[in-house]
């Protein structure tokens, strides 16, 4: 039986976490996966901390407690590395994918990992400050999160992006395309 | 994937997908998180001209059942959705909805009540309505509650059952999960479920009938077995359904659901999405040869005892884990359990558990906890907790 891949986001309401679960189960759908994206719902309002999961699996997926031991970290806002500790049970050898500035030694050393963990680290939100003027780091995020699921195609990641945003603009669209492959080429892996 | 019909959705969006392709005559509704989603996107429909359903929006939940009870005697096929207080606000139209044979099919996304206000999932919304007279349905998945909605609406309509429906997943744990499942085609669909044809409708003037009329101790005594014949009458009538949908799906739905139960020394009895995991832990268990196994309980009005007592016979310990607290009393499962297991030749050990009032969650550890108390031989007169923060009792994952 395959094991199942647990994925555990912490964001802050409005960041757009619970739409970037959603959008990654999708990708990983179309690619045959079974998937799951649900959010944890708390007092929904702008700026307070929130989690939302990930499961995917090549088997029907069962279970659907809150994920407790992530095979996959991602770290939306890092001011939450201390207030949230994201690598609560986390696998020794957990991916974390961080929005931030700062290198992965650093990041390593905040989130209180070992060697065996791998960090990503791409500064989504200065990504999308460039391309759109606001701090909405969802779609470079998803670019650097193709290159943990390297066997999917990034213009799936952009296909379903723009399906699921089909509210925003064309030229908001746009600027979230190329910040989904900014984030897949900015992303530096350790 | 097969060529099969397969999305990516949501209990909400799967119950409401299902009404679009149903256009029932009548929908009135007054929306409640976490069933907001159902009249959110049905009303969408309607803006939009997929379907061709009289949409009511009204001023309080109690207004949205009286429309609907209306509607039904009036001989319209009509669905509604409720929560929580919602429902509650319903309650005094329940027991007449289903004494005047009314076949609503309502999707009730269960969520606590208050107080303290609490938007997640437990099922003391849905369990003080078991005595309404309602048929109750409680599913596991998203891809059960769209597969449910289609089967609810010939089993309510039924001339031998004419009873409404409840069709119960847990709020936000399936309301609010996206997963992928089939949605069957329209043409399907609609000639699965074909036409209401109403048997007394209010608007048939050449045949004119009265509800809701005045009757003493003379008659109410008969009027309600007679409505009890509906409800005796409800799982043949859903076997047969359930039967016929599976030729085409390949998804049977038991009334109780046997999971590696018919060789299990210990079985933990259960209902809705926390099941999933609850399977999970008897595959890993099984691994290591430890006979356990899971019964769902998917109908709890009518109480499916008989199938219960028999995937029940020769356990060596039973565990019965209800969602919702009857305080002061035996919570609603434990007592049907209990009651049906009472005609057994055996006396089964049973232990009842209390879990995940207002959404606190409930996980692996805590389904392998409750396996091996059993094992074990740890009984206690009274209801335990589990996931429940009380002292220095180690009541699993808080």
């Amino acid at each position: 039986m395959n094991k199942t891949i647990e994925i555990r986001w912490h964001g802050r309401g409005g960041q757009g976490a619970k739409s970037a679960s959603a959008i990654l189960a999708e990708v990983l759908f179309e690619k045959g996966k079974h998937v799951q994206a649900f959010p944890e719902y708390g007092a929904e309002r702008q700026g307070a901390p929130m989690r939302a999961y990930n499961r995917v699996s090549e088997a029907p997926i069962r279970c659907r407690c809150g994920v407790q031991n992530p095979n996959v970290v991602v770290v939306v806002d890092s001011t939450m590395i201390e207030s949230e500790h994201p690598s609560y049970g986390a696998a020794d050898d957990a991916t974390y994918l961080v929005n931030s500035a700062e290198d992965t030694v650093v990041l390593r050393s905040r989130l209180g990992v070992s060697e065996n963990a791998r960090v990503i680290a791409v500064d989504a939100t200065k990504i999308t400050l460039q391309e759109f003027g606001q701090n909405r780091p969802n779609a470079p995020l998803l670019g650097a999160l193709s290159r943990v699921f390297d066997d999917v195609p990034v213009d799936l990641f952009v296909t379903h992006f723009t399906g699921k945003m089909d509210k925003l603009s064309a030229g908001m669209l746009d600027a979230n395309r190329r910040a989904i492959l900014r984030g897949r080429n900015e992303a530096v892996i350790a | 994937m097969s060529d099969k019909n397969m999305v990516m959705t949501s209990g909400n969006l799967a119950f409401a997908e299902a009404m679009r392709q149903i256009n029932p005559d009548v929908v009135a509704a007054y929306p409640i998180t976490p069933s907001t989603e159902i009249p959110m996107r049905f009303a969408e429909f309607v803006a939009n001209g997929r379907v061709t359903t009289e949409y009511i929006p009204v001023e309080s939940e109690h207004s949205a059942i009286t429309a609907c009870v209306g509607a039904s005697a009036a001989g319209a096929r009509v669905m509604t959705a409720s929560s929580a207080n919602g429902v509650a606000l319903m309650h005094e139209v329940f027991p007449i909805a289903a004494s005047f044979r009314a076949p609503i099919v309502f999707g009730l996304v269960n969520r606590s009540l208050g107080a303290p206000v609490n938007i997640h999932c437990d099922h003391s919304d849905s369990m003080p309505e078991r005595d309404s007279g309602w048929i109750q349905i409680y599913c596991e998945d998203a891809q059960e509650v769209y597969d449910t909605v289609l089967m609810s609406v010939r089993l309510a309509e039924d001339a031998r059952v004419l009873t409404p429906v409840f069709i119960c997943q847990d709020g936000f744990i399936t309301s609010h999960c996206l997963e992928p499942l089939e949605f069957l085609p329209d043409e399907f669909v609609r000639s699965f479920v074909g036409e209401r044809e109403p048997l007394y409708p209010l608007l048939d003037t050449d045949n004119p009938v009265s509800y809701g009329s005045f009757t003493m101790s003379e008659y109410y005594f008969e009027i309600k077995r007679s409505q009890m014949e509906g409800m005796i009458n409800a799982l043949p009538v859903y076997n047969e359904i359930s039967k016929e949908l599976a030729k085409k799906t390949g998804r049977l739905y038991e009334p109780v659901e046997n999971y590696r139960a018919d060789d299990a020394e210990y079985v933990a009895v259960i209902m809705s999405s926390a099941t999933g995991v609850v399977k999970d832990v008897v595959d890993e268990l099984r691994i290591e040869g430890i006979k356990v196994g899971v019964i769902r309980v998917r109908f709890f009005r009518p109480f499916p005892k008989e199938d219960l007592a028999a995937l029940c016979r020769g356990k060596k310990g039973i565990a019965v884990l209800d969602r919702s607290a009857s305080i002061g009393g035996t919570a609603p499962l434990a007592a049907e359990v209990k009651s049906a297991l009472y005609d057994l030749p055996e006396h089964i050990p049973l232990q009842e558990y209390i879990f995940g009032l207002g959404g606190r969650d409930f996980y692996a550890e805590d389904a392998k906890k409750i396996f091996y108390r059993l094992i074990n031989g740890e009984y206690s007169a009274k209801a335990d907790f589990i996931g429940l923060r009380e002292g220095k009792k180690d009541n699993g994952n808080a």
